[in-house]
C-alpha cells in the first residue's frame, strides 16, 4: 500500500467512525451536575425533581393568606382570578364544568411544579420550598384530598391520588 | 360611465349555487367575465396631490406601515391582575397572501413577554442523554441552519364556535390565533444527536424562560423529525412576543407546545404532566373524561374576505378569499359554498402550497344582492376533510374548548352586512 493509499484509507476510517454519530459542529459546552440541578425546576408525576422540605395545610393557610388570597379569593373560591377549589365529581354533562385543582388536575405533583414556577403571579419563584409544600398541602386540603395535618414532602406528594386521576385519555384521530 | 360588457363564458360562470364561479374564472390572469362597477368619478377629476409637489420624509432605521394603516393591529384581552397573560390576535381579515407580518403574528403568553438578554440566555439539553450540553445563542448561530414556512395555531383558536350561540365577532376575534411565518434555525435532531439520546427517552420536556416557565412534554419522534430551534422569523431575529431569542418550532402541532423563550430540554421516559398538558389544552367531553395530548392541528379553513367588518358595497363580482391549513401536511382542496353548504364549488389554491403552512384560496362570486351564507371546507393530503360544526360537536360536545376545526359560516344580508352565524 502506498503512502497515499494508506492516508486515504485512514481518512475513510476516520469518516466512518464519525458517521457513527451524526456530524455536527459540536459546539455545546458540557453541563455540570450542579448547574443542571440549579436550572432544572420540573417535577414529574413520580416525584422526580422534588426538593427536600415538607409542609402541612395548617401551615399553608398562612402562606395562602399572605401571598395568594388577593387573586384567588378566600379559601380558593376564586375571583378575581382562577377558582382553585370545588367541582369535584361533577365534570360530566353538557353544562360548563368547574375545572379546578381538585376536580380536574390528575396529579398532585403538578400543583407543586406549577406553583413553584409560576405563582404568585406577581412574584413567581419567590416562595421557599417549605412554603411551596405547605401551600400545595393547603390547596389539596381545601379540595378534600388530604387532612389538615398531613405532611406533604417528596415522598408523600407523588403518592396522593387526585379525584380525577383516571379522567384523561390520549387523543386518537377521529376523537 | 358606460363599459362594454363581454358575454360571460357559461361554464366558467356558474360552478355552484348562489353565484359561485368556476375556480379558473375571476382570478388574476384570467379574463374577467362581466363588468365590475366602476368607482364614481370625483367632481374635481384627477389631480396632482400635495405629496407630489414636495420631497417626502427622510429614511428611517426600521420601517413602519403607512400611518393610514394604523387600524391594522392585533386585538387582545387578559385576565384581571395579569396584563401579560392572555392572547393578541392577528387581523386575518385585513391581510393577504400566506405570510403574517412579524408585528401582527398572534401571541399567546402566560406571564408576559420577558426582556431576555441574548448574551445571557442559555439552552440546556439534559436528562436521559450521554452528554448534557449548554448552548448559547452565539454557539447555536454557528450551526447549519434551515428555513421552513410554517403556520402556528393556538390550541384555543376558534374556541367560541363551540358555544351554543354564534358570537357576533369578526375573523380576527374568532379565528385570529393562527399565523404563518418563515422560521429559520437549527434542527433539534442535530443537537439531540450531539447530546446522545438514551433509547429509554420517549419524551422531551420543553421549558420557556418566561416568568410562567411555560412547559410541555413533546414526543421524541416529533423532536427527531422536523422540530427546529428557531432563531429567525421572516428573516429577522424572532420577535420578543414570539420567543426571542429562540423558540421551539414543531410544524403542525398546537402552538402551546412550540415553547417560546426556550431555555431547557429534558429527555424523560414519561410525560412530565405539566399544568398546560393536564389542566389546560385537554378536551373535556360530555361523559366527564378528557382527551389529552391532542398534538396536531386538524384540517381547517376560514374565509377572510368577505367577512365581518368587510361588508359588501353592492351586488356584482366579488372575490371570496381565505386561508386553509392542516397539521397533517399539504392542503389539496378547498371548497366554497354561498348557500350554507347546499352546493359547493372548488376554489383556486394559490401557490406555493406548502406542508403545514397557510394556503391562500380564492374564488369568484357573483353576488345577486340576496341573503347568502358563505362557508369553506378544506381537505388535506391525508384525505382528512374539515367537518361541519354539528359533526364536531356531536363527537366532542360543546365544552371541549380546544382544537375547534369545524366549518365556520358568514351570513351576508341583503344590505351587504356580513356577520358570524351558525348554519
Ligand atoms: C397577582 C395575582 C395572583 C396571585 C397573587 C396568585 N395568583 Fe395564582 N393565578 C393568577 C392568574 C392570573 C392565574 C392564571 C394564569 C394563566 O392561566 O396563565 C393563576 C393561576 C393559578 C393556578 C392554576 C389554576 C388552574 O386551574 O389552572 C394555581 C394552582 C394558582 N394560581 C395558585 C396560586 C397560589 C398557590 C398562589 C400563592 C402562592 C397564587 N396562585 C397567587 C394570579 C395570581
Amino acid at each position: 500500500m502506498s503512502m497515499r493509499e494508506a492516508a486515504a484509507l485512514a481518512l475513510l476510517l476516520a469518516l466512518a467512525c464519525a458517521g457513527a454519530r451524526a456530524e455536527g459542529p459540536e459546539l455545546g459546552r458540557p453541563a455540570t451536575p450542579s448547574e443542571i440541578a440549579r436550572f432544572d425546576i420540573s417535577v414529574g408525576p413520580d416525584g422526580a425533581g422534588l426538593p427536600p422540605g415538607s409542609g402541612t395545610a395548617r401551615e399553608g393557610r398562612v402562606v395562602y393568606e399572605a401571598r395568594c388570597v388577593a387573586c384567588h379569593g378566600e379559601k380558593g373560591e376564586g375571583k378575581p382570578n382562577d377558582r382553585l377549589v370545588g367541582g369535584v365529581g361533577a365534570l360530566a354533562g353538557q353544562k360548563p364544568a368547574t375545572k379546578t385543582v381538585g376536580s380536574y388536575w390528575p396529579y398532585a405533583t403538578t400543583v407543586f411544579d406549577y406553583v413553584r414556577r409560576a405563582m404568585p403571579f406577581d412574584a413567581p419563584k419567590s416562595l421557599r420550598d417549605e412554603d411551596l409544600y405547605a401551600v400545595t398541602a393547603y390547596l389539596l386540603h381545601l379540595n378534600g384530598v388530604i387532612g389538615e395535618d398531613a405532611t406533604v414532602d417528596a415522598a408523600t406528594l407523588p403518592k396522593i391520588v387526585m379525584p380525577n386521576r383516571n379522567g384523561f385519555a390520549p387523543f386518537a384521530p377521529g376523537d | 360611465m358606460k363599459r362594454r360588457r363581454r358575454t360571460p363564458t357559461p361554464d366558467l360562470e356558474q360552478a355552484a349555487g348562489a353565484g359561485l364561479m368556476h375556480r379558473r374564472a375571476f382570478i388574476a390572469g384570467a379574463a374577467i367575465a362581466g363588468a365590475v362597477a366602476a368607482e364614481p368619478a370625483r367632481a374635481e377629476g384627477l389631480a396632482v396631490e400635495p405629496w407630489m409637489t414636495a420631497p417626502g420624509s427622510p429614511f428611517t432605521g426600521y420601517g413602519q406601515p403607512s400611518r393610514f394603516e394604523a387600524g391594522v393591529a392585533r386585538v387582545f384581552a387578559n385576565p384581571p391582575n395579569a396584563p401579560g397573560s392572555g392572547a393578541a390576535r392577528t387581523p386575518l381579515h385585513r391581510l393577504q397572501g400566506m405570510i403574517t407580518p412579524n408585528g401582527l403574528h398572534f401571541e399567546r403568553s402566560h406571564s408576559g413577554v420577558p426582556d431576555i438578554d441574548p448574551d445571557k440566555h442559555r439552552l440546556l439539553i439534559h436528562g436521559l442523554v450521554t452528554r448534557p450540553l449548554v448552548f448559547s445563542l452565539e454557539t447555536l448561530s454557528r450551526y447549519p441552519m434551515e428555513s421552513r414556512i410554517a403556520f402556528i395555531e393556538c390550541g384555543g383558536n376558534s374556541a367560541q364556535l363551540y358555544q351554543t350561540e354564534a358570537l357576533d365577532a369578526d375573523a380576527q376575534r374568532l379565528h385570529g390565533l393562527v399565523s404563518c411565518a418563515e422560521w429559520t434555525g437549527v434542527r433539534l435532531s442535530t443537537l439531540l444527536d450531539e447530546a446522545g439520546v438514551d433509547p429509554t427517552a420517549l419524551w422531551v420536556l420543553a421549558e420557556g424562560g418566561d416568568a410562567a416557565g411555560m412547559s410541555r412534554s413533546v414526543p421524541i419522534a416529533k423532536a427527531m423529525d422536523d422540530a427546529l430551534i428557531a432563531l429567525y422569523q421572516n428573516g429577522e431575529r424572532i420577535r420578543p412576543s414570539n420567543g426571542y431569542p429562540m423558540r421551539l418550532l414543531l410544524p403542525g402541532y398546537e402552538g402551546n407546545m412550540q415553547v417560546k423563550w426556550l431555555r431547557r430540554l429534558k429527555l424523560v421516559e414519561t410525560p412530565v404532566m405539566t399544568r398546560d398538558e393536564t389542566a389546560k389544552y385537554t378536551l373535556l367531553r360530555p361523559d366527564g373524561s378528557a382527551l389529552q395530548f391532542v398534538f396536531g392541528t386538524e384540517v381547517k379553513s376560514v374565509i377572510t374576505q368577505p367577512s365581518p367588518e368587510l361588508s359588501l358595497k353592492e351586488p356584482g363580482l366579488h372575490e371570496i378569499s381565505g386561508l386553509a391549513w392542516s397539521g397533517a401536511g399539504r392542503i389539496v382542496k378547498v371548497e366554497v359554498s354561498a348557500d350554507g353548504g347546499r352546493s359547493w364549488a372548488e376554489a383556486h389554491l394559490q401557490q406555493p402550497i406548502l406542508s403545514k403552512a397557510l394556503t391562500r384560496f380564492r374564488l369568484g362570486w357573483r353576488w345577486d344582492g340576496g341573503p347568502a351564507v358563505l362557508q369553506s371546507r378544506a381537505t388535506d393530503e391525508e384525505g382528512n376533510v374539515q367537518p361541519t360544526r354539528e359533526a364536531l360537536l356531536a363527537r366532542r360536545g360543546a365544552r371541549a374548548l380546544y382544537h375547534f376545526n369545524g366549518v365556520a359560516s358568514w351570513g351576508v344580508a341583503a344590505s351587504g352586512r356580513v356577520t358570524h352565524v351558525y348554519a
